[in-house]
């Protein structure tokens, strides 16, 4: 009974909604669906990974939104983990000094917006940065300055194919080692340092390459020409402003994750593996580190998730992400109910996505009872 | 000591000789600084990096903040031969950053809202009040402090384009959170529900907040909301941010709800129907009351991000807190003090939510509120 009342009302409801949209529509003599998305934008895109010019559709246009998200968010997962894991593990270290450093990183990084520390580092960055012709050259071919980062283009020559081929065998060789090793210590219980073997294999096949093809890849360097540097791999300000600020955000919350994950594994556990004589190494690898992963990855997982959505910020600072390439398609043909459809499905998608990937990692690590 | 047992022979007792004082390392501030901070080469080279840090940048940043820094309440922009921060800029803005554009002669009404805000915040800190109480006052208290800042039935109205400024922060945080805390428990109460269609539109709803960021809800609470309102009928962008937190904020806190309702064992309200109770009553005074108190700290977690996120309606264009920072910094008679207006922005900040999770903490540690 109630439920059908439920039903009636929704159904009431989205019947007003609709014939309210469609009046409005009308009124402000704004299109519905998407065939906009074939029309020629005519906005410039700053940053955009693909070739893309402003006679290509808005379509393509938002497709460079996503791109550039999912670049975004992929390099900031990676960075704000590796950094994460830094600052948790020095949150436990038993040097005083530097657990209150990383406690004041955590405290500091927490409490503040994330919008307010991307406005910092893109206005500090960019204002403490020189201009082109008063570049920094930390190395050389690297130039440091308030258009951005420039770095040699690799130009690869002939080849180059072999060179990624031996890549690929070298990790092959790597996981075969690894693969080897276990089921030695299977069988017969001898083991092989397996991991230096396998780093060994993954370096020098693809090393033995390069030297046999004698370096096949050349470097397009930048040049100053006029006011700015002209070729060249360029990283715009923006891209790295949002970057530091999103890494250092997120790297706050993995950390704290991380601490209270070793936190939570029982100092008995350890006493007793040393009891036992394992090593510092072995101890963390196979009794904290396994433990500590069922509490870190969850909440971890929530942690990514808050990364892909926060990339969004990107707007704030002129990133073209998704967010922003969207909004500069809302004011040109007041699209709305389209865009923010389109923006709702790709971000659950990528969500779903990293969701999956964890949850799979999760079921991974945890405890098989037998 | 010798004594004379009662045979008469001599019996050696034997007594300690007293402790000596433990090692002059393993004491004292010595023994502090060599188990904390030199217990392993490691360590002390650890230890020399981080000092090396400390040393190349706290010096350079007292400096800059306290030393070298302009104190003046004047209204000329700094001496340019100083080289530390202007802290000049931040008073002469002071109005702005705290008020917006709200009219010079009206100030005192935000004065007052502030104090009996800052008051009830106060009471609930040093937990002076009954907590049913309590939450009658916080449930209750936008509505005159509502009043109090826009004015209408005799007293002067204000325009809400006027707002803005760290009031403006304040009050769209504090009435997104007093008002998404009953509606995320309606909806985490339907999540849980045993019908079917309310459950799906529950997850529905939950699940496609929680899915896309604050700034795409922004956007559509400001450019969708008006298409699909009947024509004729128009809400100012002040009130259209507002749901749009409102609605963001309550998909969070039905999670966090949900967490607690989780937390209650099946026995409680298998107990409570062997007595008879109808299953509303079950759940407005066995089950909420127990879920809630559970989840009170992760509650306060989620005020701490949603203050935090109400930064992100300058995107929209209203000027916050966040958002009066950027504008002065771009006043052109005060250009150049960005810095000054964003290490203001963050320590303001930093104090509101650092205290704001302190007492998450603490509420956690006692399980009392």
């Amino acid at each position: 009974m109630l439920q059908a009342a439920v039903i009636g009302i929704i159904l009431y409801a989205a019947h007003g909604l609709l014939v309210n949209t469609q009046a409005n529509l009308e009124a402000r003599n704004i299109a519905s669906g998407f065939g906009f998305l074939s029309l020629e934008s005519g906005m410039p895109i700053s940053n955009s990974l693909l070739p893309y010019s402003p006679a290509d559709s808005y379509g393509f246009a938002f497709f460079i939104g996503i791109i550039n998200t999912l670049y975004v968010a992929f390099f900031g997962i990676i960075l704000a983990t590796l950094i994460g894991i830094l600052i948790g593990v020095a949150r436990v270290s038993n040097n005083w000094l530097i657990s209150k450093l990383a406690e004041i990183y955590v405290e500091v990084l927490r409490n503040i917006p994330l919008l307010l520390t991307l406005f910092f580092t893109y206005t500090i960055a960019l204002a403490a940065l020189p201009i082109p012709k008063k570049s920094l050259m930390p190395f050389e071919g690297f130039f440091l300055n308030n258009r951005g980062i420039y770095l040699p283009r690799p130009i690869p020559e002939s080849g180059f194919l072999i060179v990624c081929l031996a890549v690929l065998i070298g990790i092959i060789a790597a996981f075969m080692i690894h693969w080897f090793a276990k089921r030695l210590h299977r069988e017969t219980g001898r083991t092989i340092p397996s991991f230096t073997l396998g780093l060994i294999a993954m370096v020098a096949i693809p090393a033995i390459a390069w030297w046999l093809t004698r370096g096949p890849i050349a470097w397009e360097f930048a040049v100053l020409k006029g006011f700015n540097f002209q070729g060249g791999l360029v990283i715009r300000p923006e891209f790295s402003a949002l970057m530091i600020g999103l890494v250092l955000y997120t790297a706050a919350f993995i950390g704290e994750n991380v601490r209270s994950g070793i936190q939570s594994v029982d100092m008995g556990q350890i006493n007793s593996s040393k009891a036992l004589g394992l090593t510092t190494g072995l101890t963390m690898r196979k009794v904290i580190l396994p433990q500590a992963l069922r509490v870190i990855i969850p909440a971890t997982t929530n942690d990514y998730t808050s990364l892909v959505k926060n990339s969004s910020l990107a707007v704030a600072i002129g990133y073209p992400d998704m967010v922003s390439i969207g909004g500069t398609i809302i004011g040109q043909n007041d699209q709305a109910i389209e865009i923010i459809a389109m923006w709702m499905g790709v971000y659950m998608t990528i969500n779903l996505m990293v969701s999956m990937i964890m949850n799979w990692l999760n079921a991974k690590v945890q405890h098989i009872g037998r | 000591m010798t004594t004379l047992s009662d045979a008469g022979i001599e019996i050696q007792v034997f007594k300690p000789m007293p402790d000596l004082p433990a090692p002059l390392e393993s004491v004292g501030i010595i023994g502090w600084l060599k188990g904390n901070l030199f217990s392993s080469k490691i360590n002390s080279l650890l230890t020399f990096a981080a000092l090396f840090f400390l040393w190349k940048t706290l010096p350079p940043l007292l400096s800059w903040t306290i030393i070298d820094a302009t104190w003046s309440f004047s209204s000329h922009p700094c001496p340019t031969e100083k080289t530390g921060a202007c802290w000049t800029f931040i008073f002469v803005k002071f109005r702005v950053l705290m008020v917006g554009l709200y009219p010079q002669e009206l100030l005192w009404r935000p004065i007052l809202t502030f104090v009996i805000f800052g008051g009830v915040c106060v009471l609930t800190a040093l937990r002076v009040l009954q907590t049913k109480l309590l939450i009658t006052l916080w449930f209750f208290l936008p509505l005159p402090l509502f009043f109090l800042i826009n004015g209408g039935m005799g007293i002067e109205t204000v325009e809400q384009s006027l707002w803005g400024g760290l009031m403006l922060s304040t009050g769209l945080a504090a009435i997104g959170i007093i008002m998404s805390i009953p509606l995320g428990i309606l909806l985490a109460l339907g999540r849980r529900s045993s019908m079917v269609v309310v459950k799906s539109l529950c997850i529905g709803i939950i699940e496609s907040i929680r899915g896309v960021p604050l700034i795409t809800i922004l956007f559509m609470a400001s450019v969708m909301l008006p298409i699909f309102l009947p024509q004729g009928m128009s809400i100012n962008n002040l009130l259209r941010v507002q749901i749009g937190i409102i609605l963001f904020s309550s998909a969070y806190i039905a999670e966090v709800v949900r967490g607690g309702l989780q937390a209650i064992s099946q026995g409680q309200i298998e107990a409570a129907s062997s007595l008879g109770l109808k299953n509303w009553t079950i759940t407005c005074f066995i089950v909420l009351p127990q879920a809630l108190r559970h989840v009170i700290p992760s509650l306060i977690g989620r005020c701490v991000a949603l203050f935090k996120d109400t930064s992100l309606v300058i995107i929209v264009g209203l000027l916050d807190f966040l958002g009066m920072i950027k504008a002065s910094a771009q006043d052109p008679d005060w250009l150049g003090y960005d810095a000054e207006a964003y290490v203001f922005c963050a320590l303001i900040y930093w104090i509101i939510c650092f205290s704001m999770s302190q007492y998450g903490k603490s509420i956690e540690h006692h399980n009392q509120w």
